[in-house]
């Protein structure tokens, strides 16, 4: 626009600047913390010099936390979030979009419904579910007579018992229990034509073959977007691994970091944390950046 | 190639009726075109035909077989759609050949019927593009190759030149035509654009209100339309239409101000009819010509080959259309001179033709 | 919205949605009708099935002093997290969407913390405020004892609102800048024409076209204050010093499963469910008044 607003225009660029600094000043201060030495660190102030140990203390940070091996598991986590979303979404929003069966509204509204209370508010018996993922049916068993019966039958008692703490399995499933991405392929299949679902039935194609040929590659920029977002948004999970990873063969990178708190007692190794610290946030950093145009759209598109 | 017989077909939603018993016998290569108005019913009945919408009640038959409960891939109908409806992430290869890939063709015989359809439709430069970079005649020659493929019983068209511009909508009107020739497979072709109707098909069906109002070739519609709504919906500038009365001696016209020495038939005198009149049919002469009516001018549409004046008749709007160069100014008067053998009547009350005016005795006169 | 065009065939329907189906009932409406059945009971210590007590778990939680400190600090740390978060957002916003030169850099720096996993921003802001390192040291070199989250829960307070704030200045960023740029330029220039100046014109033009959006994520920042909350505090604070800082999810976690009262927890998860479901529910009211502007 043609405007002159020039002490205005001097204004947006101080404070864009400022915030920019509000933004990138604390990645920087891990970044530099990193690079100190246990005594530079615990300067006041510290130099915003970067100094020479860098590498020592990713090391460090690296095999103190077994990062390793941890990093591996948050990868697998988050990979088998996204993964699972993006299928199971698309597999629901086809079912409740595409077909008129009874009981079919039923359905979007218990999916619905679990928009609405986060995993973080009914952890305790998610994780008694979790300990026996067979409870609830076993449960269902017991209060229907089920049991009962077959033991009657059969003469065996039914006693179904399926521990999933400290699995992959575990740890992934429950996050992927919510509607988030069927909303997101709902949204899109219904601005799908019409005609080309007629065109592909005229083609001799039906519902699966449809799905799989039209539909699907047509989402390819949907299922990016979910993509990304459930990656991120599983690896920075914390409460979640937290609870079910007792043992530490299943702990996830995030959860790790707790270890590099430094103690009480002593200096802080507040470089070997800072440079742990940086290791676990350059992944999904990396994500967001490389990845930021499908980031975005998945965010925007997620809440609606 | 088959034969498609429809019979006391309707089709309603939960609670509007929108085709009413609809009767049809296409004959086996017969090129069929559909016209009608917007929401006259004529595309609900075409996707009856393909199987895309639940047939309500009656039956529909290809080659003597009734397809109701089928499948639209167990018809033998390929469909071509107002929008093309090309799968748009696919190549115009498989578009083409995407109904063969579900049928299981193994791919070397798939290759090779694309090739052959591609070259018939020359669009074998274009085959790895995606629909994206089409041009409008190259989506709709796809869409065409993409029905043509599986050698269909059937063809059906759904509205497909709606989307081009007029010029190619022409072009792709003589190229579907010359298509037909050289397959003579039965195909049926909904469309609302008149012009369309009348070069395409062998023979029209006329559809209003969900049902049909008139079967016959074109020039049977246009010369001998079988209600007061074909003869204003078929043919451009719209037939003109006077309301009249059956008196003792003929029919007075306009409330009362013109008559009309028509042989009067066996209606009882008082009925109500409307009389129509083409346009075209009628000769501009000088006002107070012996047996011509006199009117006043209104205004002169130049079309290049010729002009429609519009006249005012007693207040009732009134056009002709005349290729001589006459150029009457707004307001003068003109002479209207027509033959008995141009005029239409139509029952008031329900719009149905009579033919019980036919007669010799020279007219008009006032 | 309903498609015109379906398939016939209901079995395979319903066979598409029978994953999902599974999974939420699996792990969210069994433990989610677990959570209110504990609620209601009272489980023996050692094995031996639950009492029913009827409402006493909530009556017990909410006669006591500790859960009424936690609500409170839930709801101080969401009411100023969430205005700071969105305040600075909003200006960036407003101020990005004038696109002046260099704005394509801050539309894509200023979303880099949102990535971030609270745990690892809180790792960082832990350090960086820490009293005795890093920045705020060097206040309480110039007034010692001014500054000591450890110690002081105002502090503490303090600590956790700004690193939550910053991950979530990113986030309402991403969706102020959204709304703003689906205003029509049509409709500022027409402002202009009609001799508006900028800072007019966002009160005029802009800011009532966005309230949509200033509501919506006004509740999804204060649903997210309560949950997003759990890994800055843990590693933070903690839910100290004295409890200043034990949100509401941070007490159901440590009630729940360090000190294994599953009833207690229950009750609370109820509670703080019941909160958002209500939030949720105003959120769709104001969803459904988004400004269309075909």
């Amino acid at each position: 626009m043609v405007e002159r607003t020039p002490i205005l225009n001097f204004l947006t660029h101080v404070i864009l600047f400022l915030g920019f600094v509000f933004c990138v000043a604390p990645f920087v201060i891990v970044v530099i913390a990193a690079s100190h030495n246990l005594k530079d660190v615990n300067d006041v102030p510290m130099s915003l010099l970067p100094g020479s140990d860098f590498w020592i203390n990713i090391k460090t940070a690296w095999t103190t936390a077994d990062l390793g091996p941890k990093l591996f598991n948050s990868f697998i986590m988050a990979a088998g979030v996204a993964a699972g979303k993006v299928i199971i979404s698309a597999l629901t929003a086809f079912s409740i979009v595409y077909f008129r069966y009874p009981g079919r509204m039923l359905i979007f509204w218990l999916v619905f419904i679990t928009l609405m209370l986060p995993l973080e508010v009914r952890i305790v018996p998610t994780y008694a579910v979790v300990a026996n993922v067979l409870s609830p049916y076993q449960t269902i068993l017991d209060l229907t007579g089920l049991s009962w019966l077959i033991e009657k039958i059969s003469g065996v008692q039914v006693s179904l018992s399926l521990g999933l703490l400290n699995s992959y399995t575990g740890l992934i499933l429950p996050l992927i229990a919510t509607a988030t991405g069927t909303f997101l392929y709902r949204q899109f299949f219904l601005t799908v034509p019409d005609e080309l679902t007629e065109a592909a039935r005229m083609d001799g194609a039906g519902a699966v073959r449809f799905f799989i040929d039209i539909l699907l590659p047509l989402s390819r920029n949907n299922m990016a977007a979910l993509g990304t977002i459930m990656f991120l948004w599983a690896w920075n999970q914390y409460l979640w691994p937290l609870l079910i990873t007792t043992d530490q063969s299943h702990a996830t990178a995030v959860t790790e970091l707790k270890q590099l708190i430094p103690n009480v007692g002593g200096i802080p190794e507040w470089n070997i944390a800072m440079a742990g610290t940086l290791i676990v946030m350059l992944p999904p950093l990396v994500v967001v950046v490389v990845m930021q145009r499908w980031f975005v759209r998945g965010l925007i598109a997620t809440e609606k | 190639m088959a034969s498609i017989t429809i019979r006391d077909v309707y089709k309603s939603y939960a609670k509007m009726q929108v085709v009413h018993g609809v009767n049809l016998d296409i004959t086996s290569g017969e090129f069929v075109v559909i016209l009608g108005p917007s929401g006259c019913g004529k595309s609900t009945l075409l996707r009856m035909i393909a199987g895309l919408e639940d047939i309500s009640g009656g039956t529909i038959a290809i080659d003597g077989a009734i397809v109701n409960k089928l499948e639209p891939r167990e018809r033998g109908c390929a469909m071509v759609f107002q929008n093309y409806a090309l799968y748009p992430h696919m190549s115009v290869a498989q578009n083409i050949g995407y109904s063969l890939k579900v049928a299981g063709v193994p791919t070397a015989e798939r290759t090779q019927r694309i090739q052959a359809v591609a070259r018939i439709l020359e669009l074998e430069q274009l085959l790895d593009r995606k629909p994206m970079a089409l041009s409008g005649g190259q989506r709709q020659r796809v869409a065409m190759g993409r029905a043509m493929i599986r050698e269909p019983k059937v063809f059906l068209f759904d509205e497909p030149l709606s989307n081009l511009d007029a010029k190619l909508r022409v072009q792709m009107r003589s190229e579907i035509r010359k298509l037909h020739r050289r397959l003579s497979a039965t195909s049926v072709f909904v469309t609302h654009d008149q012009v369309e109707a009348m070069t395409l098909a062998d023979r029209l069906v006329v559809m209003n209100g969900g049902r049909v109002e008139q079967v016959g070739t074109p020039s049977e519609i246009y010369s001998r339309p079988a209600s007061r709504f074909v003869a204003t919906f078929v043919g451009a500038p719209a037939m003109n239409m006077l309301e009249g009365e059956v008196t003792l001696d003929g029919l007075s016209l306009l409330g009362g101000s013109r008559r009309l020495a028509v042989s009067r038939a066996s209606l009882p005198v008082g009925s109500k009819v409307a009389v129509g009149i083409r346009p075209e049919a009628v000769r501009l002469v000088a006002p107070g010509t012996t047996g011509a009516l006199n009117a006043s001018v209104d205004l002169v549409e130049e079309l290049g080959a010729g002009r429609v004046v519009y006249v005012d008749l007693d207040g009732a709007a009134f056009s002709v259309m005349t290729s001589e160069a006459v150029h009457p100014a707004p307001g003068s008067a003109v002479g209207l001179q027509f033959s008995e053998a141009d005029l239409h009547f139509f029952s008031s009350e329900t719009g149905s033709r009579l033919d019980v005016f036919k007669a010799s005795v020279p007219v008009p006169a006032l | 919205m309903e498609k015109r065009v379906t398939f016939s065939r209901w079995s395979i329907g319903i066979l598409f949605a029978v994953p999902q189906l599974i999974l939420i009932f699996t792990f969210f409406y069994w433990p989610a009708g677990q959570a209110v059945y504990w609620s209601l009971t009272l489980q023996q210590p050692w094995g031996g099935g639950n009492i029913w007590v009827g409402l006493d778990n909530f009556r017990s939680i909410l006669s006591n002093a500790d859960y009424w400190k936690s609500i409170t600090a839930s709801l101080t740390f969401a009411a100023i997290s969430t205005g700071l978060a969105m305040l600075i957002a909003l200006v960036l916003a407003t101020l990005t969407d004038r696109q002046l030169a260099g704005s394509r850099l801050y539309r894509v720096v200023l979303i880099w913390p949102y990535g971030i996993a609270a745990p690892a921003l809180a790792m960082a802001f832990r350090f960086i405020l820490a009293p005795e390192a890093g920045f705020m040291a060097v206040v309480n070199q110039v007034w010692p004892g001014f500054w000591d989250p450890g110690l002081d829960g105002t502090d503490a307070m303090a600590s956790i609102i700004v690193a939550f704030s910053w991950k979530y200045v990113g986030y309402n960023f991403i969706f102020f800048l959204a709304a703003l740029q689906a205003i029509p330029r049509s409709l500022i220039e027409a402002a202009a024409m009609d001799g508006s100046g900028v800072i007019r014109r966002f009160w005029d033009i802009q800011f009532p076209l966005i309230t949509p959006t200033i509501f919506f994520l006004l509740v999804i920042n204060i649903t997210e204050s309560f949950q997003d909350s759990f890994g800055i505090v843990d590693i933070m604070t903690s839910g100290g010093p004295a409890n200043a800082t034990n949100l509401m999810v941070y007490k159901i976690y440590s009630d729940g499963f360090k000190g294994l009262d599953y009833s207690g927890a229950a009750a609370q998860s109820i509670i703080l469910m019941l909160l958002i479901i209500v939030l949720t529910i105003f959120q769709f009211r104001f969803i459904e008044r988004r400004v269309h502007y075909r």
